[in-house]
Parts: C-alpha cells; sequence; structure tokens
C-alpha cells in the first residue's frame, strides 16, 4: 500500500524525523488558509498523488503571495497529473500540500529498502540527493553511501553517524542528521515500510536537516496490525476495478489487452497471461481467484473481467487442487447465467474432479468453448477474439 | 529416493485443529504420510483424524518424535509457529500460510542464524503448496494424484504452476523424485539453491525443472550456481513475461522493482549459465522430455 507525501511526513515527524511546516488543503480557499496559519513569505504548494516525479510534470508550484497559493491549487485540484511514474492516464489531484518554502543550502538522497537477497534492510544515502535514485546510482555510483540494518539490534546510532560523516555535514548537521536517519528507520520498522524515500532532505543555511519530499510504501501482508496506516489509504489512487477486487480479496491487475482472465494462483495466471501472448493474443488483467475458487468467487470474478470494456473474450483456466472442478465448474455456469455475458468464453479445467467438472459445462447448455490443455485454452482465447473483432 | 521427506518421515501438523489443519492432515494421512502428532496451543489432550494433539511443539517432539512440521497457522501467529518448531529441534518445517509480514519473515531468518549450520532448521515456504514425494509422502496441500513417482526434481515459487508442469510431465510418462513449493513471498525460508544443493546429491534424480516468476534475486543466483557446481541438466522457465513494471501480480514476491527483476531478463540469465529453457508454460512436458532423452 502506498500513501500520500504529507502522511508519509506525519508517520516520520511522529518518529523524530524533521519536516518543514506544511498543511494539508482540499479546496483553494483551504490552502490560502493553510499559507496563512503557516505564516512566512513563501510556500510551495505540492499535488498530493500516489506517484513521483510531480516536480517536472508541474505537481509543484512556488508561490509568493496568497494570491498564487490560490492559483496553484486551483490550477492542481480535481485535474489528473500525468508525471513520468503515473502512466499516460495520470491520477487524480484531489488534495494539495501546502509547505513553508525556506531556502536550503544542499540536496541529500536517503532512503530505506527491505534487500531481498540480503533478508535485511539496507539504507542507501548519497550527497547528490533532488534526482531520482536510478539517475544517482547511474551518475556517481562510486558515492552511492549504503548500510545494512542487523534484525536483531536494529539500525545503530554508530551507523548513522559514520553516514552523516561520509555525507561531509559539519557537526551540528551530523547529529541533526543522525536523529533524522535513525528516526526514519524506525517509521520504516515500526510501519512494517518496505520502501521509504526522503528525496531529497534538505541542509538549510541554519544547520536545519529537514525532510523535503517523502514516500513511502508499505506491506500489504503487515496492515492487519496497522490500522493506522490502513486509515490513510485512498481509493480514488487506485483503478476503481482494482480496489473493488480488493473489498472481495481478489487480486486483479487492469492492463490494456484485450483477453479477460480469470485463473487459481498467482503463478499460473501470469502463466496464463504469458500463453495468451505466446498465442498472439493481450491480456486484459491478471486476476487470482484464489485457492479456494468457490462459485461466489468465481461470480464475483467475472462481474470485474466484465466490467472492462475492453474485453472481448473470457479465458477461465482452473488448475483445481483442493477445490475441485465441479465446484468451480458450476461456479462458472451460474456466473454466466447470472451476468449477461455476450463475448466468447473459454473454460480450462485441470486437476481434482475434472471430468465432473466438464460434464456440468457440457450439460449447461451454454455456449462455452472447452478446451483442455493451457496452449489448447490460449489459442481458442485468441482464435475467438479475432473472430469477434 | 527423493529429498526432504518419505513415507518414514515423522509429522507434526502446528494448527491441525482448524479447519485448513485438519482437512489437509486427514488428506496427507491419505496419502501415506506419517503424521504423528499434532500441536495446539490449549487443544492438547485431543486428538484428530487419531493424531495426538499437544499445547507445544516441544512436548509433541518429546512425545512422538516428530522431526518434521508444516504449519497452519494464521498470518499475525505464523512466525511465532515457526521459531518454536525451531526452537525444539524440528529439523524441516514447512509453512503454508498466506500473508506472513515480510519483516517477521526477516526475524525468522535471523532466529535461525542462532543455530549452527548442522542443526539450523530448512524451512519451506511460506505462501507454498508444500513438497511431494510422490508414492511416499506429502508434506503440503497439493492434489497428490497429479504427480507421479520418478527421477525428475521440480522446485517452483508458484504452487499451482507447479501443479500444471507436474500434469503435463504425467501426461507424458515423465514422474519426480520430489516436488517443492517454495512460495511466493519476498523472503522465503529456503530458496532454489538450497533445494538444488539437496537434488544434487540425490542418485535417484537425474535432471530438476525450476520455476521461477519475476521479483527477486533467486532465479539468478541459482542459475549461477548451477553453471559452476550441478551436474545433472536443469530445466528453467520464469512466469511473467507480460507483467507491468511495479506493480503486485498476486504473490506479495512477485513485482518488478529493480534491473534483473523481469520475467525476460531472468530467462535469458537462465540461458547464459546453460540451464534448457521451457519455450512457453505450455512446454515444461516437452522440454523435460527432450531433455531426458538428450542425457
Amino acid at each position: 500500500m502506498d500513501v500520500h507525501e504529507y502522511q508519509a511526513k506525519e508517520l516520520l515527524a511522529a518518529h523524530g524525523v524533521a519536516i518543514p511546516p506544511g498543511t494539508i488543503a482540499f479546496s483553494p480557499d483551504q490552502a490560502v488558509y493553510a499559507a496563512t496559519e503557516l505564516g512566512g513569505s513563501h510556500w510551495v504548494v505540492k499535488a498530493q498523488i500516489h506517484a513521483g516525479a510531480r516536480g517536472k510534470a508541474g505537481g509543484v508550484k512556488f508561490c509568493r503571495t496568497y494570491h498564487e497559493v490560490q492559483q496553484a491549487a486551483r490550477d492542481l485540484l480535481g485535474k489528473r497529473l500525468v508525471t513520468s511514474q503515473t502512466g499516460p492516464e495520470g491520477k487524480p489531484v484531489q488534495r494539495v500540500y501546502v509547505e513553508l518554502a525556506d531556502p536550503f543550502e544542499r540536496e541529500i538522497y536517503l532512503g530505506y529498502v527491505l534487500d531481498r537477497k540480503l533478508e535485511r534492510v539496507r539504507v542507501i544515502a548519497s550527497k547528490h540527493g533532488g534526482m531520482e535514485i536510478e539517475e544517482i546510482a547511474k551518475n556517481t555510483p562510486e558515492e552511492l553511501l549504503q548500510v545494512i540494518v542487523e534484525p536483531a539490534v536494529g539500525l545503530l546510532p554508530f551507523q548513522a553517524r559514520e553516514l552523516a560523516f561520509q555525507l561531509g555535514l559539519n557537526l551540528k548537521q551530523v547529529s541533526r542528521a543522525v536523529q533524522t536517519i535513525l528516526g526514519a528507520y524506525r517509521a520504516f520498522r515500526d510501519c512494517d515500510a518496505t520502501m521509504l524515500e526522503i528525496n531529497p532532505l534538505v541542509v538549510t543555511k541554519d544547520d536545519k536537516v529537514l525532510a523535503l519530499d517523502a514516500k513511502m510504501s508499505f506491506d500489504d501482508n503487515a496492515l492487519f496490525r496497522r490500522r493506522n496506516i490502513v486509515d490513510m489509504n485512498d481509493p480514488s489512487q487506485s483503478d476503481p476495478r482494482e480496489a473493488q477486487a480488493l473489498e472481495h480479496a481478489l487480486n486483479y491487475i487492469g492492463l490494456d489487452g484485450e483477453i479477460g482472465c480469470i485463473v487459481n494462483g498467482a503463478g499460473l495466471a501470469m502463466a496464463t497471461m504469458d500463453m495468451i501472448k505466446h498465442a498472439g493474443g493481450s491480456p486484459a488483467n491478471f486476476l487470482d481467484v484464489g485457492g479456494g475458487a468457490s462459485a461466489e468467487r468465481v461470480a464475483t470474478a467475472f462481474r470485474l473481467v466484465l466490467s472492462d470494456a475492453n474485453v472481448k473474450a473470457v479465458l477461465v483456466n482452473i488448475f483445481a487442487g483442493i477445490n475441485r472442478c465441479d465446484w468451480v465448474a458450476q461456479g462458472v455456469v451460474d456466473a454466466v447465467r447470472a451476468s449477461n455475458i455476450t463475448v466468447p468464453l473459454v473454460v480450462r479445467l485441470a486437476g481434482t474432479n475434472v471430468e465432473a467438472g466438464r460434464k456440468i459445462i457440457e450439460e449447461s447448455g451454454i455456449a462455452i468453448i472447452s478446451a483442455s490443455t493451457l496452449k489448447d485454452a490460449a489459442d481458442k482465447a485468441v482464435a475467438a477474439c479475432k473472430k469477434a473483432g | 529416493m527423493s529429498i526432504l521427506i518419505d513415507e518414514k518421515t515423522p509429522i507434526l501438523v502446528q494448527g491441525i485443529t482448524g479447519d485448513k489443519g485438519s482437512f489437509h492432515a486427514k488428506e496427507m494421512l491419505d496419502y501415506g504420510s506419517k503424521v504423528v502428532a499434532g500441536v495446539t496451543p490449549g487443544k492438547g489432550g485431543k486428538s484428530v483424524h487419531g493424531v495426538p494433539v499437544f499445547n507445544t511443539v516441544k512436548e509433541a517432539v518429546k512425545e512422538t518424535g516428530a522431526t518434521t512440521s508444516i504449519t497452519f497457522v494464521a498470518p499475525p501467529y505464523a512466525a511465532d509457529a515457526i521459531m518454536e518448531a525451531a526452537d525444539a529441534g524440528i529439523r524441516l518445517i514447512c509453512s503454508i500460510t498466506d500473508g506472513i509480514p515480510a519483516q517477521d519473515m526477516m526475524r525468522v531468518k535471523r532466529y535461525f542464524m542462532r543455530y549452527p549450520k548442522d542443526r539450523r532448521p530448512m524451512m519451506v515456504g511460506p505462501n507454498c503448496a508444500g513438497i511431494i514425494s510422490p508414492g511416499k509422502a506429502m508434506l503440503g496441500i497439493m492434489p497428490g494424484h497429479i504427480y507421479k513417482q520418478g527421477n525428475v526434481g521440480l522446485i517452483s515459487r508458484s504452487g499451482t504452476l507447479g501443479y500444471e508442469a507436474a500434469e503435463q510431465m504425467k501426461e507424458l510418462g515423465i514422474g519426480i523424485s520430489t516436488s517443492v513449493g517454495i512460495g511466493g513471498d519476498p523472503i522465503n525460508g529456503s530458496s532454489f539453491l538450497d533445494h538444488l544443493v539437496l537434488f544434487d546429491k540425490d542418485p535417484d534424480t537425474v535432471a530438476v525443472l525450476i520455476i521461477g516468476e519475476i521479483g527477486g534475486p533467486q532465479e539468478a543466483e541459482a542459475s549461477a550456481w548451477i553453471k559452476e557446481n550441478f551436474s545433472k541438466p536443469v530445466i528453467g522457465f520464469v512466469a511473467g513475461l507480460t507483467a507491468p513494471k511495479g506493480r503486485r501480480m498476486g504473490h506479495a514476491g512477485a513485482i518488478i522493482s529493480s534491473t534483473g527483476d523481469s520475467a525476460a531478463e531472468k530467462t535469458e540469465i537462465m540461458r547464459s549459465y546453460g540451464l534448457t529453457v521451457a519455450p512457453s508454460p505450455a512446454e515444461f512436458g516437452e522440454t523435460v522430455a527432450k531433455v531426458l532423452q538428450r542425457a
């Protein structure tokens, strides 16, 4: 799960990381009020979306007057912001963050990730903040600083100190940077984050060390114990079909192809999409109905897949283990009867009770194209899709 | 022979009194697995399908001599159950649970480090279908009947894609020595590499099929090791050719987040290290058959 910049900053601040004063606003008037409350004479108005590279896309506006603040908020709110990370459809801007803009002297990069190879948290820092980490890693790989956290003891103060000194900070800045580096680690650990990026972390003229931008992603598997993170969820930032799927505990990811897929198991679902591609077609979605593919779940899956207007054919591929083919077949038949499906439907069943399952499909009288193998299923779905035009 | 489990392996089921634990304990017993004990805290003294239930893993191990555990424990308590098994001297822990927080798995792996290498438990999963040595024993939730006993080792991150491969092989008369589902999470108890080491030493395994997916460094790490150390032919496949970058494809670990994570890149790495790559997920069986003919 992802959160907005201002939410990540709230979490960081609660763990001892210094951030510039700022307020969230949902309307231009609120933005102006926020600026008056913050005081000062310069502000930035930042579009809050679940994607980076907002600056280059015009999503961050520097303002010198209340009027400019109002205008900036008006320009951003209610629009879709397209950045290099959002895809062509962009993300809706429904809130802006108004922040006090103080001049700064240096920009640092500070990031935390769960390293899958080491099975540890890795802290990455660089003197060259303000650009994307990929760029930093490409331009100045020799200056990339890294620290690995031992899970039994956590990030240690000496490790944070080493980083701070290597970043070339002065003594006053070092102690503040150490507080930031340790605080951000605690936020990462205590919120079950999988990624945390403070970019840039800025150093001001008066030696303050401030998190100017922040990005956090969280482990979906740990949300059961992170109520505060769940409460930060903003459904407007995800595909409405994906949000709906989540409510039914189905894994759905919308793509731009023409063949809707309903499969059990994530690996088989990916393989089914791959087979469609091999057969010359394109998958409209990833959908894992899970191990217990009950009739009701299959019905929900059909509704989701068919809500995509691009879908010209549907491929159901179920390899029954615990669940049995006859149950799934009944689910498919019921779902087809309940939804007035107009596109061709290809069903491939395998595994436990496969004969009984095929029989239910044949005897249902519904126009279902039966397939026996994965290849057969993909070929038939692609052919049906082409025929449907 | 087989790796990890056979018909003599004494098995303990953690969470045996729950719906899933009880159902699969029965399936395992029916398959011929030697299930000797169950553990559910607070349910000690009961029995499930004739299997005695204990309050703690230590007690179960002491009374029954169980060496191997399968855990059907809900995500919030799963890491604790795994560490309890390790502390009681269980040597092989298979975790079916889908949804264990990554930081919990990090702690579990760190906890295992307290044991010297020769006493460290082997963990399979989490979020996996388990292990099966066809014709001998099943430690998992797979449909046992789709596996034919034989000489090919199978290691797969995905459960159902592993089933797909097993059935394709069976259709062609090819059997399996042991099939291991290592699971779809970002931090696994054991990797492709851990099981390849075991298959290398197993005289009855003549070739191995490894089925990976997008995300993580495991496939590349295993391929490099195979090139240098593995004496038997290996067939590889990576699912997720059509997966978009940055999206989690069902499995917590199936996400393309950095260089080398995509299916195309991993497939190329496998090829460069001399693995025979199955051209599509519909050709697991045929590709294995071709490799066996050559060998």
